[in-house]
């Protein structure tokens, strides 16, 4: 953010795609952190429980599943605990889903600002991102404290973790990214989003396992939903007795995921200098 | 002039939109998909508009430059080029150091936050980081003079010490070019006082800065050199003191509002509003009144085809869009039969409560079943600034939006509404 004296700043009209200026972004890290900021400290104010909410919302929400797979359909996976099998899922699918409904709102819902400030309008998600990471961070120290209850010790896939939380939010962001562009010339999304993103819980095996769907779908379920690999595999590497997916399926899902984003960020780009002029 | 006393170079800058001449325009993506499987082939009239063409001008390192033309000129365009906000269509900037940019006082404050809270947020808006904010954090804070409040939620703040604080995070981002838009406009005229020294201080520190002002006092006190923008074109460039009367003098041929080369406009077009204007009660044109005073809004029309029972609307707005009145023919029973060609139909207001500041008129034509004509933001006026009440005081920014005629008075005794009871007994 240290003004080059001397060196110029050019400004043109630009045209087709642009790359990512990845320094520019990091002069603008401050930013990225205060909105994060402000996005933490607005959302749990005027509460009553406050940040204790970032806890009871998978727990709950990982009850209900668990009443609903596990006793009314009768659907509970093999293994020792369902609780912490559903819980472990939830949490990768709420980093999912929270990340890719504040990306697809990023610039709508910041409108006021677009048309007044300029900055890398990437800086919105990412900082939103950056505000679903803590609300996770917190989730999964619960993870830890439920698992000693149950006395389960997690083995060296501990370490892979972090690689299964990139896949799921590059995926999220990617998804993100190409709606909230999409957004800025057709607001539908904002209602389709919605309808759309509980239906993907359903469809990803967060209170069920891969496993409990006949074996000739599997290929196909794995195919069509490129969140299911991590999820297994995020809860593989922390529950032990649950299995990892199988290694070529992980690598499909990566790389749609990569495609995703690249396509993404781009699509983000090419539409950002005209959102000032739309929004 | 060496190219190292450059701090901005604007070479044949222009900003074109695209209006689209098609109301039913789709805005969601169903209505988008529809209409392109019905009507593959259908070509949507669109007409640009250059709200900027051809401005090449320089700025000086540490020059006060003012940009200065009536609205619309382009000079929010202008601004929100080189604060790189939208993008221009043609034409090149080079800017030499970093850019600052305020184009409203307290951009992304938030109400639930803290004062303290919203100088960071605020500061990383505009472009500081963390270190320098925290290093010019007292400084800030002592300049809007909130010490006491740091810890409110700003929604708690009176207006008045809201846009100090949001003033005084600006006036010290540390940019080489420091971009204004009319914030002066705002706060009482002590602070503006204080925001003109502190503006000053900025130039004569050997920084850059471009401001846009219709306040032509402040222009004259803090800039040496104006530029004048017309219609989106340079019309005029050099000392403030010329360009201040260059663009007064050109005030009066703008005392019409001239519609016709209005294409925002909406409506089946039998009958279109053409032309508007104010007269004052001496009877001359003006665009200012003062409260309460008599005038009429002329609106000059064109009707292709005779038309029965028009109704006309004059629609008052604050520059931020609010309705503030509807002067609406309809609402009285008044409608008028017209033949074809032109004619003027003039409203007469008895006069207006409403507190110094501009305002916006929209026009609307309409009949019984039909919607003709309207023009959205057909012109600005002002209320300007009046002792109202006889006592040696102009009406401030933050009393309130209207105006009233009131008296206070007075009445002994000790029964709480006593005069109220009074007065109902008498009824």
């Amino acid at each position: 953010m240290i003004a080059k004296t001397g060196a110029a700043r050019t400004l043109r009209p630009t045209t087709g795609w642009v790359a990512i200026d990845l320094h520019e972004l990091a002069d603008f890290k401050d930013l990225v952190l205060e909105f994060a900021r402000r996005d933490i400290k607005l959302r749990y104010r005027q509460t009553v429980l406050g940040i204790a909410w970032v806890v009871l919302q998978p727990i709950v929400a990982a009850g209900v599943l668990n009443f609903a797979f596990g006793i009314v359909a009768g659907a509970r996976p093999q293994g020792p605990s369902y609780f912490l099998f559903t819980f472990a899922g939830l949490l990768a699918w709420n980093l999912f889903s929270m990340t890719l409904n504040k990306t697809s709102l990023s610039l709508v819902g910041n409108s006021y600002l677009i048309s007044k400030v300029y900055f890398p309008r990437l800086v919105l998600p990412l900082s939103g991102t950056l505000a679903t990471l803590l609300d996770f961070a917190i989730a999964l120290v619960v993870l830890f404290i439920v698992q000693g209850f149950y006395g389960i010790v997690p083995g060296w896939q501990l370490v892979l973790v972090p690689f299964w939380i990139g896949l799921v939010l590059l995926l999220a962001l990617g998804a993100g990214l190409i709606a909230a562009a999409l957004t800025v010339q057709y607001r539908d999304i904002q209602h389709i989003l919605p309808i759309l993103i509980p239906f993907m819980l359903y469809a990803s095996p967060v209170a069920y396992d891969v496993t409990q769907i006949p074996e000739s779908y599997q290929r196909l379920f794995y195919l069509v939903n490129p969140l299911a690999a991590p999820i297994v595999a995020f809860r593989a590497s922390l529950l032990p007795a649950t299995p990892m997916p199988p290694t070529a399926y992980l690598a499909w899902s990566a790389s749609v995921t990569l495609a995703m984003f690249v396509l993404g960020a781009a699509v983000f780009k090419r539409t950002e200098r005209k959102f000032a002029d739309v929004v | 002039m060496s190219s190292s006393a450059l701090a901005i170079a604007i070479r044949g800058v222009g900003k074109k939109y695209t209006i689209r001449h098609d109301y039913t325009a789709p805005t969601t993506l169903g209505e988008a998909i529809v209409r392109r499987v019905r009507h593959p082939f259908a070509r949507i009239e669109r007409e640009q508009f250059w709200a900027l063409r051809d401005v090449s001008f320089d700025v000086r390192r540490g020059e006060a430059l003012a940009l200065i033309g009536t609205n619309g000129a382009g000079k929010s365009t202008l601004l929100k080029i080189l604060s790189r906000i939208t993008e221009m269509s043609e034409g090149q900037v080079d800017l030499y150091g970093r850019v600052g940019s305020l184009l409203e006082v307290g951009t992304g404050f938030n109400q639930e936050l803290t004062g303290r809270e919203n100088v960071f947020l605020n500061g990383a808006i505009l472009g500081m980081t963390r270190a320098e904010i925290r290093r010019q954090f007292d400084a800030i804070v002592a300049f809007a003079g909130v010490e006491r409040f740091l810890d409110t939620p700003v929604k708690h703040y009176s207006s008045g010490m809201y846009v100090r604080l949001a003033f005084a995070v600006a006036a010290h981002l540390r940019s080489e070019i420091l971009i204004v838009d009319e914030v002066l406009a705002v706060g009482d005229v002590e602070f503006q006082r204080k925001c003109l020294g502190k503006m000053r201080d900025v130039a004569s520190d050997g920084r850059t800065v471009l401001l846009v002002s219709h306040n032509m006092a402040a222009v004259a006190n803090l800039c040496s050199r104006a530029v004048v923008l017309r219609a989106g074109r340079l019309a005029f460039d050099g000392d403030v003191t010329h360009a201040i009367a260059e663009y007064s003098a050109r005030q009066d041929a703008t005392l019409v509002g001239n519609l016709r080369e209005r294409h925002d406009r909406v409506g089946k077009g039998e009958i279109r509003s053409t032309s508007i204007a104010i007269r004052g009660s001496d009877g001359e044109l003006t665009r200012a009144v003062r409260p309460y005073e008599p005038f009429d809004i002329v609106v000059s029309y064109e009707a292709k085809v005779p038309l029965a029972s028009v109704d006309i609307s004059i629609n008052i707005e604050t520059p931020d869009g609010s309705r503030l009145v509807t002067l609406y023919s309809a609402f009285k029973n008044e409608s008028f039969d017209v033949e074809a060609g032109t004619g003027t139909l003039t409203c007469s207001v008895a006069g207006l409560p409403l507190r110094p500041d501009t305002y916006t008129i929209d026009v609307f034509l309409g009949g019984k079943h039909a919607f003709y004509d309207q023009v959205e933001r057909a012109m600005s006026f002002d209320v300007a600034p009046y002792d109202v009440y006889g006592s040696g005081r102009m009406p401030q920014w933050n009393e309130g939006p209207l105006l009233a005629s009131y008296r206070w008075h007075t009445a002994a005794g000790d029964r709480e509404g006593s005069g109220l009871s009074a007065r109902s007994a008498r009824s």
